[in-house]
């Protein structure tokens, strides 16, 4: 069987407050936390990035996983703010990991999927006998214009899985993917913040396409709400991930260990992936966990794993990521924000 | 002038229609209409409906609706009044009855508002003001009648709770609704602590973005009565305009046009307010509910809050106001509003209501209006 061997977490530690942002723009804070659930984001410092993060989180799967980089088949970073529009972000994480040259290279990019996509495709070279182990890691230094809703939740962090056959922390028992051209949340080339369709990206998009996923893989599985110990949904807001998982028939417990998104935000890519590692920490063996990301555009990726009893041996070798959450904050006011984002720059 | 009949009433599901165009809702609409009223022959047709121009970038709706509900050459006519475009093509479609030009008038209205994102709705809705004086200032709906209801409460002592009163009401009369686009019921507390969007009004005061349509045909009362039809008649037509600016008037707290447009119905129609047992009024914002009621005469100046308090104005009332939900809960498809209150209307009086329905009602009347009262257009419906 297959699975994940080893898995990491990375979140910067600067953060801003929906206060602080709904300040600068007259808005107003109690509307926004009270209707996206969302209390503060993450925010990159200037010399951060979706690689140097997919770096970090790699580095403490690797230490969980206690394989030689050299035997990493494949290196896939999943995001929508690769550093380069041409250029690979995986070149610089497998080179920086000392997984090169002999391993196979791809950047993944799916609005919030990109993440689990590569999951997917790792998880698949290392079923199919083609790579003995596989990385895939969803990163994101997402931008929301500033002032649009987004902009509240719009967050970075990245968590990074290696995939092999042995010593499995979770088996990967089902996949399944729910995929329709639905426009609901889009970036042309050139243009620097995404538009999004407001409500559309609601119950024709989010809403249809996890269902869509949860039921599909629950079907696919023979399983019910009830069999899962817990359950990750893609995270774009506080509230989205709690109504979808009622409306599928999951009870809070079972979603709040990976909800993380009102002191995080939306990592995008990050999203759902950071839910599993947040998931994987506090679970136990024989815990049964189902994640369902989502990417805008439109798609959903579903997996179950069942947890072994190698975690409570893994756990511990590298920074828990709710520890990441909530230690060594420092909260930053919206001008320093502004320049960390680029939103504003310092004249030649 | 001919009596006029109306012999056919049609409306589907309202809400955020993403599987439907403009065109798809209007056919499935008018085609209830068709079916109800048990014919087909159409002479005309007066079709209300705001900005197709800025919602889904198509205007020449004259030619596009008849072409796709299979009528072309039936003559047709776009009527834009802003959020009256509906009241005032059912009038258009009254007159062309009442004059003898045509026997067979499908009035239709319509609205496609989520093709765009909020801004943009927010922009187009806000066409309906004056774009030179209140506008380009920054004015947006939500805006101008915040200022209405604080003008109202300072004056008259109207409360923040009497504002959700409303709310509340017409949220517990479209529950009953199974055509509504928010048929559930809310709660004062809901509506106090919901989204603040204008002080002092709350997501929860103001009627929603929404895609619908509704329909009615009209004939004239000799053949509707020759086809044995359940009987409506349309007693009483009123339309009457005011400033396009809010700061233009001489009392913010009063719709003129709206109480100039009821007297002339009222007149036409030789009835007294007190006679009419049912209201549909345009309640795009709590407080537009409460000065509809004061401007159409069913309490004094000043009173219409306290008449909602009192359940005056409640589906058990003495004054049935907005038993289909109102703009609040059946939804607000901008064009088609006008026309959706004529259909709830003579759903009460054919007593085919369901839950909602107000015992015994003979006569009804709608209000629909456009901007803050710019142009306002009322009807009384006498069930025959």
């Amino acid at each position: 069987m297959s699975g994940i061997i080893g898995y990491g977490a990375y979140v910067p530690r600067n953060r801003i407050k929906v206060e602080e942002i709904a300040k600068v723009w007259g808005a107003d804070a109690p509307s926004y936390k009270k209707g996206l659930m969302l209390e503060e984001k993450s925010v990159p410092s200037p010399d951060q990035d979706t690689i140097t993060m997919a770096v970090e989180a790699s580095k403490r799967a690797l230490k969980r996983a206690g394989i030689d980089p050299k035997e990493i088949g494949a290196v896939y970073v999943g995001s929508e703010s690769h550093p380069y529009a041409v250029k690979p972000s995986g070149t610089v994480l497998a080179e920086a990991l000392g997984a090169t040259p002999e391993v196979h290279t791809a950047d993944f990019e799916f609005a919030c999927k990109a993440g689990t996509e590569g999951m997917f495709v790792a998880l698949s070279l290392v079923q199919a006998g083609a790579i003995k182990f596989g990385l895939a890691v969803g990163a994101d230094t997402s931008q929301g214009a500033p002032g649009d809703a987004l902009e509240y939740s719009a967050a970075a962090g990245a968590a990074a899985f290696i995939f092999g056959n042995a010593p499995l922390v979770a088996e990967a028992l089902e996949t399944y993917s729910y995929t329709t051209d639905t426009p609901d949340f889009w970036r042309r080339e050139y243009q620097y913040y995404p538009q999004h369709g407001g409500r559309f990206t609601g119950d024709p998009a989010y809403f249809k396409h996890i269902m869509g996923a949860a039921e599909g893989i629950m079907a696919k599985a023979k399983m019910k709400p009830s069999d899962f110990q817990y359950v990750v949904f893609h995270q774009p807001n506080g509230k989205f991930p709690l109504r979808v998982g009622e409306l599928l028939g999951f009870e809070k417990k079972q979603i709040e260990p990976g909800w993380l998104v009102p002191k995080l935000g939306n990592t995008y890519s990050g999203s759902s992936p950071l839910g599993l590692t947040a998931t994987l920490d506090i679970s136990k063996p024989g815990d049964m966990i189902l994640i369902v990301s989502y990417g805008s555009g439109a798609g959903s990726d579903a997996f179950i794993f069942k947890v072994t009893k190698r975690i409570d041996e893994v756990r511990d070798l590298a920074p828990k990521t709710r520890s990441l959450l909530d230690a060594n904050k420092n909260y930053l006011e919206y001008g320093a924000y502004a320049k960390y984002r680029g939103k504003i720059r310092k004249a030649d | 002038m001919r009596n006029v009949a109306v012999i056919g009433v049609g409306m589907a599901k309202w809400g955020e229609l993403w599987g439907k165009s403009l065109r798809d809702i209007f056919v499935e609409t008018a085609l209830l209409a068709i079916e109800d009223a048990g014919l087909d022959r159409i002479d005309s047709m007066y079709v209300g409906c705001m900005s197709p121009g800025l919602f889904i970038g198509q205007e020449h709706l004259a030619s596009l609706l008849p072409d796709y509900l299979g009528r072309n050459p039936v003559p047709t006519v776009r009527v834009e009044s802003a959020c009256s475009s509906g009241g005032l093509a059912l009038r258009q479609g009254f007159i062309d009855v009442a004059s003898g030009m045509s026997n067979i008038v499908l009035v239709g209205g319509v609205e496609k508002m989520t093709d765009v994102n909020g801004h943009e709705a927010t922009y187009a809705l806000g066409t309906a003001a004056d774009q030179e004086y209140e506008g380009y200032h920054g004015l947006t709906f939500p805006g101008l009648y915040a200022m209405m209801a604080h003008a109202h409460m300072a004056k008259y002592g109207t409360t923040r709770e009497q504002l959700a009163m409303v709310a509340v009401k017409n949220h517990d009369n479209g529950s009953k609704n199974p055509l509504a686009q928010f048929p559930f019921k809310i709660t004062i507390e809901g509506v106090l602590g919901s989204v603040l969007v204008a002080d002092p009004l709350r997501v929860l005061d103001c009627s929603p973005i929404t895609d619908g349509a509704a329909a009615v045909i009209l004939c004239p009362l000799d053949m509707a009565k020759r086809m044995k039809k359940p009987g409506v008649r349309i007693a009483g037509s009123g339309h009457a305009t005011d400033t396009i600016a809010l700061s233009s008037r001489r009392d913010i707290t009063w719709i003129e046009s709206t109480h100039l447009a009821a007297q002339k119905a009222l007149a036409m129609a030789g009835r007294k307010i007190e006679d009419i047992n049912l209201f549909e009024v345009h309640d795009c914002f709590t407080i537009a509910e409460i000065m509809a009621t004061e401007a159409l005469g069913i309490v004094k100046k000043g009173q219409g809050g306290k008449a909602v308090q009192e359940g005056l104005t409640s589906l058990r009332g003495r004054f049935p106001v907005n038993p289909s939900g109102g703009l609040k809960a059946k939804g607000h498809p901008v064009g088609a509003t006008g026309v959706a209150q004529a259909v709830e209307v003579v759903k009460q009086l054919r007593g085919e209501a369901g839950a909602r329905q107000v015992g015994g009602a003979k006569l009804g009347l709608t209000q629909n209006m456009g901007g803050t009262g710019g142009s306002s257009v009322v009807h009384i419906f006498e069930a025959e």
